[in-house]
C-alpha cells in the first residue's frame, strides 16, 4: 500500500451511520394507534472519500428514506449519522445540507420552472447567507461550467433545456455549497441512455475532479457495475448483503442479490429472458414476514428461515445476512 | 436462456403491416413532421420493437395504428393493414370493434386506460361482455383466469378494487390483463415495464411472451431499454427523429449495428466488466433537432461522427445491408466501419 492511501485510510469516515432507523405510523388518527411501518430498520454504512457506495432494491424497500435521512429531510427513530466523525442526528438542517447534498431522479419536476438557472443553482447560497452576491454570481458561474453548462444558459428557464442539461442544473445546484457527499437518488432513469452516458461520465469526473463521496441509488445494476465500489442490498428497511462491488456482483452470496442479478439483461440478442430463482408474492411492509424477511420469497429457504432473524456474518469483505451462511459463536 | 424459444412463424400472413406511414402534426410553430415514411410488418406470434430517444415517434406510431391520434394531426399512408384489411380509411365505428377487441394497447401510463372511477373487476369484464356478447358470469371467470396468469395472488379479492389502491407494478399487471380479455391478435406494448422493479420486469416480460406463443399473437413492444429488446424481441426498428434509421432481425442489428446511431446507442450501455474509473461510456453528444418544419439531408447529422457536406444536403433513403437488414445513411457499411477503427485508432 502506498503512502497516499494510507493516509486516506487513516482519515475519519466522510459518512458513517450506524443502527439507523425510521418508523412511520400510518393509519394513525385521534382515534386509534397508527400500526408501525419500518421503512428503514437498523441499518449501518460507511463511505470514505472518494467512494462510491450504491443502493440497490426493489420498489418501497426504504432507499428514498434512508437518503432523506441522511440528508437530514427526516429526522431518524433511532440510530446515529456522522459526517466526518461528527454526530448530524438533532443538528440544525442547514448544518447538512453545506455538507450532504441531494441529486433527485426526475430533472422534469425537481426544478423550479419560474426561476432562471442561475437563480435555482445560486438559491442554496442564499438560503444558507453564503459570500457577496458578486462572490455568489462567480461561484454560480464556475459550478456551471464544472458540470458543462455554457454560461449563455445563466437567464434562460428549466422549460428551455433538455432532460439531460436539466440533470446537469440539478447536480450544478448540488455542488455550489462545496458539499463532502452528494445522494444521487436514481439520477439517470429518466434518461434517455444516451443522455444516461453523460451524466455517468459527468459524475465520474467530477468525483475525479473533487474527490467527491456518492451514494448512489439505482435500479439499474449495469450502472451500478459501472459506477460503485461498494454495493449494498435492501430488501424491506434493512441491507441484507453489502460489500465491495467486485464481490457482491461477481460472488453473490444473498439469494435475493443472485436474483436481482439474474435479472440484468444484457444486449444480448442470442440470449432470450432469463429463469429468476424467485418465488412470487410482494411483501407487505405492513406485516413482514417473520424470520428472515425474505425467506416467502426464497427458493433456498429452510425451516429456520421462518422461525428466527439471521445474524449479519462477514464472508471475505462482504457482510451478509442470510441462514445459509450461520454465525459463528 | 437461449432464443430456441422464439416462435414466430415466418411464413404466414403479417397480422399488422404498415407502409410509408406519415404522421404530421399542427403546432403553433408549424407543421411537425413526428413520423416519417416508417414501415414494418409483425407476423403471428412475432415481437417487433421500437426503439429510439424521447420524442423520436414511438408513441405516435403506435397511437397511428390504433387511430388514436390527437385531432391536430394528420395520417396518411401507403397502408396499414391489419388481419388482411386495409384499415386506413376505417371510421371511427369500425376502429370501435377492433380496439380493446382484436388489437390491444398498453399505454406507457396505465392510468390512461383504467378508469380511477370504476373497480377493476367491472372494468376487465365490461371490455369482455361489449366484444363477446358474454354474460357477467362467463366475464368474471375469465377475469379471474387472467389475473392468476398474470400472476395476482387472490385475484377476486382485487377485482372489487380501485385502480389507485393498487401499487404501479400491480396496476400494470391489471393492465395486461384487460388487454388479454379477448385474446387479441395484436398488442401493442408501450414501455410496459419502465416503473417496474427488475425482478417483476423479467416475470411480466415471461408471461407477455408465454400468451403470446398460447394466442398466437402479434407484439409491437416500444421500449428505449435495449436489453428488454435483445432479449424480447424478434425484429427491431430503431428510430431517430420520427424516421427508422436502422431495421432487422435483433441479431442483426445487434451484432452488425450499422447506422452510426445504433452504434452510438450501444456504446453508451455500460457493460459487464467496465467501470467508471477506468473505462468512459460512448455518448452522442448534442440533442435532437427540431421536427417542425422541412428538413433536407439527414436528421443525424449534427450529432454524427462521420457526417460531411454532402449529409446535409441529400435526403436519404433506406438501404439494405443485407437481406432483411436495413439502414439509412449516404455511405456504405464498409465506410462506416472504416472510419470508426480510423476514429479509434487516433
Ligand atoms: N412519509 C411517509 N409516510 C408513510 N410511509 C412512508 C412514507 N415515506 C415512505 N413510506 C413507506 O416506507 C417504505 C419505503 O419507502 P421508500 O420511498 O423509502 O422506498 P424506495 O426504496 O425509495 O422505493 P422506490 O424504489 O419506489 O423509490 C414504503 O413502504 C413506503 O410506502
Ligand atoms: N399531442 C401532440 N401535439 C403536438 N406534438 C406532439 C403531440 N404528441 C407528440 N408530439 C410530438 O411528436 C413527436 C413524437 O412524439 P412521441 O410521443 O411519439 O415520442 P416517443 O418516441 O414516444 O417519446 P417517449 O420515449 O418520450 O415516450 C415529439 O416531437 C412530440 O413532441
Ligand atoms: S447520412 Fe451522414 S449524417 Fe447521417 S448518419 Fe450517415 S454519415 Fe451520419
Ligand atoms: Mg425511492
Ligand atoms: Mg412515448
Amino acid at each position: 500500500m502506498n503512502m497516499a492511501a494510507q493516509m486516506k485510510d487513516a482519515e475519519a469516515p466522510v459518512l458513517e451511520v450506524r443502527d439507523l432507523t425510521r418508523v412511520f405510523s400510518i393509519g394513525k388518527s385521534w382515534l386509534k394507534e397508527g400500526k408501525p411501518l419500518r421503512a428503514v430498520d437498523g441499518v449501518s454504512l460507511t463511505v470514505k472519500r472518494g467512494e462510491v457506495l450504491a443502493i440497490v432494491g426493489e420498489s418501497g424497500c426504504g432507499k428514498t428514506t434512508l437518503s432523506r435521512l441522511m440528508l437530514g429531510l427526516q429526522q431518524p427513530s433511532g440510530g446515529d449519522i456522522r459526517v466526518l466523525g461528527e454526530p448530524l442526528v438533532g443538528v440544525d438542517r442547514k448544518a447538512f445540507a453545506r455538507r450532504v447534498q441531494p441529486v433527485f431522479q426526475d430533472p422534469y419536476s425537481s426544478l423550479n420552472p419560474r426561476k432562471t438557472i442561475g437563480q435555482i443553482v445560486g438559491d442554496p447560497l442564499i438560503i444558507h447567507n453564503v459570500g457577496a452576491p458578486s462572490e455568489r454570481l462567480a461561484r454560480v458561474e464556475t459550478v456551471m461550467e464544472q458540470v458543462g453548462l455554457p454560461r449563455r444558459l445563466v437567464n434562460s428557464y428549466p422549460s428551455q433545456m433538455s432532460g439531460g442539461q436539466r440533470q446537469r442544473v440539478a447536480i450544478a445546484r448540488a455542488l455550489v455549497m462545496k458539499p463532502e457527499v452528494l445522494i444521487c437518488d436514481e439520477p439517470t432513469s429518466a434518461l434517455d441512455v444516451s443522455v444516461q452516458a453523460q451524466i455517468l461520465n459527468l459524475l465520474q469526473d467530477l468525483r475525479e475532479e473533487l474527490n467527491l463521496t456518492y451514494i448512489f441509488i439505482s435500479h439499474d445494476l449495469s450502472v451500478v457495475e459501472y459506477m460503485a465500489d461498494y454495493v449494498a442490498v435492501m430488501y424491506l428497511g434493512r441491507f441484507v448483503e453489502v460489500g465491495p462491488a467486485k464481490q457482491v456482483l461477481n460472488t453473490p452470496k444473498h439469494p435475493y442479490t443472485q436474483a436481482l442479478l439474474d435479472s440484468i439483461l444484457t444486449p444480448d440478442a442470442h440470449l432470450g429472458l432469463p429463469q429468476l430463482d424467485l418465488r412470487a408474492g410482494f411483501p407487505d411492509p405492513l406485516n413482514p414476514p417473520p424470520g428472515c424477511r425474505f425467506h416467502p420469497r426464497c427458493v433456498k429457504a429452510m425451516d429456520v428461515c421462518s422461525k428466527s432473524t439471521p445474524k449479519m456474518v462477514r464472508i471475505d469483505d462482504t457482510d451478509v445476512e442470510c441462514h445459509l451462511y450461520p454465525a459463528k459463536d | 436462456m437461449t432464443r430456441a424459444d422464439s416462435g414466430a412463424s415466418q411464413t404466414s400472413e403479417p397480422v399488422i403491416d404498415v407502409s410509408g406511414l406519415n404522421v404530421d402534426i399542427s403546432v403553433p410553430a408549424g407543421i411537425l413532421h413526428a413520423v416519417s415514411d416508417v414501415s414494418f410488418s409483425v407476423g403471428p406470434a412475432e415481437t417487433l420493437s421500437l426503439v429510439g430517444e424521447s420524442g423520436c415517434g414511438k408513441t405516435i406510431t403506435s397511437l397511428a395504428m390504433m387511430r388514436l391520434l390527437p385531432r391536430s394531426a394528420k395520417l396518411t399512408a401507403r397502408h396499414i393493414r391489419f388481419d388482411g384489411m386495409d384499415i386506413t380509411n376505417y371510421t371511427e365505428k369500425d376502429m370501435t370493434r377492433l380496439r380493446g377487441n382484436r388489437m390491444g394497447m398498453i399505454f406507457q401510463d396505465p392510468m390512461t386506460s383504467l378508469n380511477p372511477v370504476y373497480r377493476i373487476g367491472d372494468q376487465l369484464e365490461e371490455v369482455y361482455m361489449r366484444h363477446r356478447n358474454a354474460s357477467r358470469k362467463e366475464a368474471r371467470e375469465r377475469a379471474s383466469f387472467l389475473l392468476e396468469k398474470v400472476g395476482i395472488i387472490n385475484p377476486a379479492q382485487r377485482l372489487t378494487q380501485f385502480p389507485h389502491q393498487l401499487s404501479g407494478g400491480l396496476r400494470q399487471r391489471m393492465m395486461i390483463a384487460m388487454m388479454l380479455m379477448c385474446e387479441p391478435k395484436l398488442l401493442i406494448a408501450d414501455e410496459p415495464t419502465t416503473a417496474l422493479d427488475v425482478t417483476v420486469q423479467v416475470q411480466i416480460l415471461q408471461l407477455l411472451r408465454s400468451l403470446q406463443k398460447e394466442f398466437s399473437m402479434a407484439i409491437v413492444l416500444i421500449t428505449h431499454n435495449l436489453g428488454v429488446v435483445a432479449r424480447m424481441a424478434d425484429k427491431v426498428a430503431i428510430m431517430y427523429a420520427g424516421k427508422v434509421v436502422e431495421q432487422g432481425s435483433v441479431q442483426d442489428v445487434f451484432d452488425r449495428p450499422t447506422h452510426p446511431y445504433t452504434r452510438g446507442l450501444l456504446e453508451c450501455i455500460p457493460r459487464h466488466g467496465l467501470t467508471a474509473g477506468h473505462d468512459k461510456l460512448g455518448s452522442i453528444p448534442g440533442i435532437v433537432p427540431s421536427l417542425v418544419g422541412k428538413v433536407t439531408g439527414c436528421s443525424f447529422r449534427n450529432r454524427c461522427l462521420h457526417a460531411e457536406e454532402v449529409c446535409a444536403m441529400r435526403d436519404v433513403a433506406l438501404r439494405p445491408v443485407k437481406d432483411n437488414h436495413d439502414y439509412r445513411c449516404l455511405f456504405s457499411p464498409e465506410e462506416l466501419a472504416g472510419a470508426r477503427e480510423g476514429v479509434a485508432a487516433q
